[in-house]
């Protein structure tokens, strides 16, 4: 164990790989020791299990409605209680999890990459190209996200598909924004000289050259985002305008429980603890992360 | 110039939006057994026969000209709904900056000073907590804890019914116009109830404002002018306040202005849970009626706003700050 740790650490490197190993063996070193990342980070391993392994979580059916169990207190048998249909809250919130995980993901895949390549292009090409892609993204930046999204749900019709198209159309300018920043400082570098004049093309350029480091930036921004997905996610689930009954949707099941929300105060708190916990999370894991990776913009020292 | 075609932009966006909807707006008009002739005919009459950028065009000119069209719920022009319903949205958003200004500047400040105490922590996480906080679930458990147990606050809506109409309406904001007309028995009742709402909008410009403040605070801490300042003798009080709190003012007028412009969006959430009457709401009822003009309209307008206090706070910083010009 002690050698694989010196092989991970040793100043002289002996190959690409084991430099890169050693790289993020030190990052994670670096992230062990900011006890709110560990936090967060554990906090979306959790989610991760929780969402993958959701039967075995679940004590009860998510859907099956037993009208004789209806608005049931937190209790043995019911953790949390049970909603107006009778159904386990606690796992509704289990099975809910893999909704929000997948709709995370999904704006996560669609917005980044589309937001970095935007980005990339833009800055490294410079002139009109520039001009007309940021002049798109600053658009999009300089108007209201939750407000545009749901436009674009009422336009689209309501479903966890639409939901996600919509919130990936109003999160990539940000990506867009890092990514050309990142690019104008290193375009005019000497490696990306000597493959030019190796003959490599633009394309080639920028898809192995400039995203790989934009990469980090991006990443950290997308974790520091994620919070803000999911509560735009919810509130679209609680406007009726995100995933549909019966699927056990956070935002959802708060807007059911509104109705109880005096007497049988657990149906819609419960889940909004749920949001609470898994977007702290995601905020502690990318705070950390923003610290390891990317110092110079962290605000914090 | 660039502020023109931002709002080129946001017409180009909720144009298209407008043009995605799955509803055909004339089947909408004639219904679904009109002849081919009518539906022809009345898709002339509406426009939708000519090329997509004359209809753009002519799309811009009628909201230049003021005109939104018609809501379908309402039946009445949507301009004039929406002006009858922002009055409310900016009153509890400005309630709710005013707050956050209040409390987050303060918190800021005392964070960067005691940085990496308890104290710090504590405020980070507070912060954190407005990032990760469903607006409309902390209004409802506002609405259990203040309203329903404590009975601290009145419930939701702007004023009890009771009181409603008493008053002339002047501007509009409920609190300006009982203190015109003198009547404080409605403003003591409108303040109980637009005070639960606006804290909790006040709470999520609070994270950001703290936030920034910290760090803006922590940038001009570890300039030399301030341990100049320390070396003769100043208080840490007088240091902290009159000479690091000085320069920091103008990049937080930035940072309150795009805090504001955030909160007439979060407002959206809120008036939906408590059911106050403001832009939010009539944008949540168009939304579930279907009624796009409406929610074009309210887009448009949000959106506007949004960018005009951006561009505003921009330009005032720029005013401000003498190292701007």
């Amino acid at each position: 164990m002690a050698t694989t740790r010196e092989w991970l650490l040793t100043e002289s490197p002996a190959s690409r790989l084991q430099a890169r190993l050693g790289r993020s063996y030190r990052m994670l070193l670096a992230l062990l020791r900011n006890p709110l990342a560990v936090l967060g980070a554990m906090i979306v391993l959790a989610l991760v299990i929780i969402a993958i392994f959701a039967p075995f979580f679940a004590t009860h059916s998510p859907y099956t409605v037993e009208l004789t169990d209806r608005l049931q207190p937190p209790s043995k048998e019911f953790w949390l209680g049970t909603d107006e249909l009778g159904r386990d809250i606690w796992s509704r919130l289990v099975f809910g999890a893999r909704i929000t995980l997948i709709i995370v993901v999904l704006v996560a895949a669609i917005a980044a990459p589309l937001g970095t390549i935007v980005g990339a292009v833009s800055g490294y090409l410079g002139g009109w190209a520039d001009r007309i892609l940021m002049g798109i993204t600053d658009i999009f930046l300089s108007m209201p996200k939750l407000i545009l999204a749901l436009a674009f749900v009422a336009a689209l019709g309501p479903g966890i598909e639409n939901a996600v198209i919509a919130i990936a159309i109003t999160s990539w300018p940000a990506y867009a924004r890092i990514a050309r920043a990142e690019t104008l400082t290193i375009r005019n570098c000497e490696f990306i000289f000597a493959a030019r004049l190796q003959g490599a093309s633009a394309a080639r350029i920028i898809v192995r050259h400039i995203l790989p480091l934009c990469s980090s930036s991006v990443i950290i921004r997308v974790t520091l985002d994620m919070a803000g997905i999911i509560l735009t996610a919810a509130g679209l689930g609680f406007l009726g305008l995100g995933a549909q009954p019966p699927l056990p949707e956070w935002g959802a099941m708060i807007s059911r429980g509104r109705a109880f929300i005096l007497d049988q105060w657990w149906v819609a708190t419960m889940p909004g603890f749920a949001i609470v916990i898994v977007s702290l999370g995601f905020c502690f894991l990318g705070d950390g992360l923003r610290d390891v990776l990317d110092p110079k913009s962290g605000n914090s020292q | 110039m660039t502020t023109a075609f931002t709002f080129l932009g946001l017409l180009a966006i909720t144009f298209f939006i407008g043009r995605v909807v799955p509803i055909d707006p004339v089947l909408a008009v004639v219904g679904d057994r009109a002849p081919q002739a009518v539906y022809e005919r009345v898709r002339e009459e509406m426009g939708l026969d000519r090329p997509l950028f004359v209809q753009f065009f002519s799309y811009v000119g009628d909201v230049l000209s003021g005109n939104f069209g018609m809501s379908v719920t309402t039946q009445r022009p949507v301009l004039d709904d929406l002006m009858q319903v922002f009055p409310a949205t900016l009153e509890m958003a400005t309630l709710g900056i005013i707050i956050g200004v209040a409390l987050g500047v303060p918190m800021g400040v005392i964070a960067a000073s005691r940085q990496g105490s308890l104290t710090d922590q504590a405020i980070r996480v507070v912060g954190l907590l407005g990032y990760s906080m469903p607006a409309f679930w902390l209004g409802l458990v506002g609405l259990l804890v203040f309203y329903a147990r404590l009975q601290w606050v009145a419930g939701p809506g702007r004023i009890d019914i009771f009181y409603d109409g008493l008053i002339p309406t002047a501007t509009g904001l409920m609190l300006v116009d009982s203190l015109v007309a003198g009547d404080l028995d409605v403003f003591w009742n409108a303040v109980s109830h637009i005070v639960l709402p606006a804290s909790i909008l006040g709470f999520f410009s609070l994270a950001y404002i703290a936030r920034m403040t910290r760090s803006f605070m922590l940038n001009q801490l570890g300039q030399e002018y301030v341990t100049t300042a320390r070396v003769k003798g100043v208080s840490e009080r007088a240091v902290i306040w009159r000479h690091a709190f000085r320069p920091i003012r103008v990049p937080l007028i930035t940072v309150v202005g795009l805090s504001y412009a955030g909160l007439l969006e979060g407002s959206v959430m809120i008036e939906t849970v408590f059911s106050w009457p403001g832009i939010g709401n009539y944008l949540t009822a168009a939304l579930f009626n279907a009624d796009m003009n409406a929610v074009l309209g309210a887009t448009l307008v949000i959106g506007a706003v949004f960018i005009v206090i951006n561009k505003v706070s921009d330009a005032l910083y720029r005013v401000l700050d003498p190292r701007a010009q």
